[in-house]
């Protein structure tokens, strides 16, 4: 099933068209990355799926039912711009945002107590907010965000801001929640933290889910079919190709190392390495797989 | 707990606990009780200090008086002490504070030195000895003239007469006293309450919804609280805090009053009031106080008080929700300007336009303006202590219903949309677009 489930979103502000028949579909149990540059229909998505916007066409389903009021029971949100009310105390401000998502008061304080211990945040109970450090105001609006354990989480742009220790924090949080079996959508407009954290991604452009799936399918379906050898030697060395390969670089690469780059069928990694390990003294040899950047900006440089 | 009374509750407590909150209660009936009290202590302090004046009046019009009000005169023989001399007492003698000095006539014109005489006093003179003196100069030179023309001055106190007309308002059970004044300030009074209520809290409203764009808290709080939900909760939960504000005030300023009423400082006591009377001076004063509580009992008070409640709560809603509006179409309060003037204008008119609604209660200005939500609750609430017809205020109570109805609705839209723009300044036209916008 399906944690969230959209079909032909269309979002029109004044001045813009800022979702053009969007679709999407996030497995339930997925950390899943929703990229795109910044402008693309990210937050206007989002917003959507929080109940904050309506589309102006189009459907959008959480948990196989249309999204209603409860789903907000349902859902932790922790949008981008965060900020919590600076004259607040910070056990009751959280109590207050924890009521609102539908705790009871007894709840609300046992589940609080728990948090602020574990993050070491006991002393800062009746504290004001603005006397908080921005770390540990990251740390509360975070814990405000999965206090009611809802099964989908939402985070917009959520490294952003946070400082790198947090940020870290936040990372290890989110895989945890993740394989507690909680489905999480983040959104960013930094590749390089989607490799390593998602199951699965969508990319977004000019309102549109231009490519989505997991990364492994994703990668797969993007091999190229090019590979490199590096191999231990001072000078390029004249290598026997196996029929259908094609040398297209060859050139010293570091001291002692050549890279040789081939163009072969998709599936010959191993007849290859077979023709060529012989030949000289292996150091590396891989298939060149596009990373999530390079689908980005080929998928965005194709439209 | 439903999302609307949580947030409702927290712009209590939160705004309760605050410490402006206990010093603006407790400094209200301060200032109140120091206004009631002022004049009396004005009096009571300038009482205290009498000056000791010289007097070298070459006019020779004052007689020996030995005092008036903050003054005790000590008269010289102008033919002995000239102005200098008299000045080096003032300046060397310290119970003597000032001298006035009347000069000669020129070509015998006796209202020159009327007109020239000085006061001379150490330190700045009390404002009412000047008037006091020249008053005393006025009244012995009328005297004056007219024994000059022939005239007993005794004879002409004689013929003065006071004269009071009261007015009387023909109805068809009779005739009742119409206390215009008394009606007059009860009305205003009501009109500045609901006046400084609502720029008072409306603005709070207005700061609370800056706040909560400018901290940003706002996008997690509508996942939960529908914007509609949250702005009638923040308005609401700020007109409770109001009127637990008002309240204590008014018990506040009620029981202190009183306190003090009883120390005979605000209400002249009985046995002074019957001497005063007895000598002929307050007589008319005293039927004016009596007509007066005679107007109160006659002003159908529940009534009254009930239309004020209407009033008061249907013109801060009114206005609480365009408030609202302006905060959330804005991101700093610096901006909110462009957008305050059509809201304060009309309720700064009304109060510029009060005069000629009392002067004319049932004139065609003062109808219309009981009918427009935008001046009603304040015009309304003057017009009513001199009697508004039945339809009139029927006709004037839906329009302020449909009036505040239709700024909830007109504001949710805005707000809506307006708590989540941050960035450029909208125009008028920018928000007539959100009023359009779909959510």
């Amino acid at each position: 099933m399906n944690a969230l489930t959209a079909t032909g979103l269309h979002k029109r502000y004044a001045s813009h068209h800022a979702l053009r028949g969007l679709d999407m579909e996030i497995p339930q149990g997925s950390l899943f990355g929703l990229l795109g540059p910044n402008g693309a229909g990210k937050t206007t998505f989002i917003r959507i799926a929080n109940r904050i916007l309506a589309p102006d066409e189009g459907r959008i389903e959480l948990f196989g039912a249309p999204l209603g009021p409860d789903a907000t029971k349902r859902i932790g949100y922790l949008p981008e711009e965060r900020g919590l009310y600076k004259g607040m105390k910070v056990g009751e401000q959280a109590m207050y945002l924890a009521q609102l998502r539908g705790l009871s008061t007894s709840d609300a304080k046992q589940r609080l107590r728990a948090w602020f211990e574990r993050w070491e945040l006991q002393g800062w109970w009746d504290k004001k907010v603005s006397d908080l450090s921005k770390g540990m105001a990251q740390k509360v609006q975070f814990i405000t965000t999965v206090l009611h354990e809802p099964e989908l989480l939402i985070f917009d742009e959520p490294f952003s801001g946070f400082d790198p220790i947090n940020a870290q924090l936040i990372r290890e949080e989110m895989l945890r929640l993740n394989r507690e079996g909680r489905t999480l959508i983040f959104s960013t407009h930094r590749m390089e933290s989607v490799e390593e954290l998602c199951s699965h991604i969508a990319l977004i452009n000019q309102g549109q889910n231009v490519l989505h799936g997991s990364i492994q399918e994703l990668k797969d379906r993007h091999r190229s079919g090019q590979f490199v050898l590096r191999y231990r030697s001072e000078d390029p060395t004249s290598l026997n190709l196996p029929e259908g390969a094609e040398l297209t670089d060859h050139r010293r690469e570091a001291q002692g190392i050549v890279a040789a780059r081939f163009r072969a069928e998709i599936d010959d990694a191993s007849r290859l390495l077979a023709a060529l390990a012989p030949q000289v003294n292996v150091y590396q040899f891989e298939e060149v797989v596009p990373s999530i950047h390079d689908l980005f900006v080929q998928t965005v440089q194709g439209a | 707990m439903k999302p609307f009374l949580l947030v409702a509750q927290r712009e209590i407590t939160t705004r309760v606990r605050k410490k402006s909150f206990l010093v603006m209660t407790l400094l209200g009936p301060v200032l109140f009780v120091g206004l009631m009290l002022a004049p009396a202590l004005i009096a009571m302090s300038s009482e205290t200090e009498d000056l000791n004046l010289i007097v070298v009046d070459h006019s020779y019009v004052l007689p020996g008086t030995p005092k008036v009000e903050g003054a005790n005169l000590a008269y010289f023989d102008p033919k002995e002490v000239s102005e200098e001399q008299a000045l080096e007492l003032v300046r060397t003698r310290e119970d003597v504070d000032g001298l006035l000095y009347v000069p000669e006539s020129i070509n015998s014109d006796p209202e020159f030195s009327l007109q020239n005489a000085k006061l001379y006093t150490e330190g700045t003179a009390p404002l009412g000895v000047a008037s006091e003196l020249e008053s005393l100069l006025e009244r012995f030179a009328y005297e004056g003239k007219l024994r000059h023309f022939g005239v007993d001055p005794a004879v002409v106190t004689k013929a003065k007469s006071e004269a009071s007309v009261q007015a009387f308002e023909l109805s068809d059970e009779g005739s009742e006293a119409s206390g215009t004044e008394i009606k007059t300030a009860a009305g205003f009074f009501a009109g500045i309450l609901i006046y400084m209520f609502t720029f008072l809290y409306a603005a709070q409203i207005m700061r609370g919804v800056i706040e909560e764009k400018t901290s940003r808290i706002v996008e997690v709080l509508v996942t939960t609280v529908k914007p509609a939900q949250l702005m009638l909760g923040k308005i609401l939960g700020i007109a409770t805090v109001g009127l637990l504000q008002f309240g204590i005030w008014i018990a506040l300023t009620a029981l202190a009053a009183t306190a003090i009423g009883s120390m005979g400082l605000l209400s002249p006591d009985p046995e002074q009031v019957a001497a005063l009377s007895a000598a002929g001076q307050a007589a008319p004063e005293l039927s004016g106080i009596q007509s007066a509580l005679g107007t109160l009992d006659s002003l159908n008070l529940p009534a009254l008080i009930g239309m004020f409640v209407f009033y008061f709560l249907s013109g801060y809603l009114f206005y609480g929700a365009l408030f609202a509006a302006v905060g959330a179409a804005v991101d700093s309060e610096t901006d909110t300007q462009q957008f305050m003037l059509p809201l304060t204008l009309p309720l700064v008119l009304t109060f510029i336009l009060a005069t000629s609604i009392m002067e004319n209660p049932h004139g065609p200005l003062a109808v219309a303006l009981s009918m427009i939500p935008f001046s009603a609750p304040i015009a309304m609430m003057i017009r009513i202590p001199f009697g508004v017809p039945w339809y009139e205020v029927a006709a004037s109570m839906s329009l302020m219903v449909l009036g505040f109805l239709g700024t909830v609705w007109i504001a949710g839209r805005i707000y809506r949309v307006g708590i989540l723009s941050y960035g450029k300044k909208p125009t008028y036209a920018d928000l007539w677009k959100w009023i359009r916008m779909k959510p």
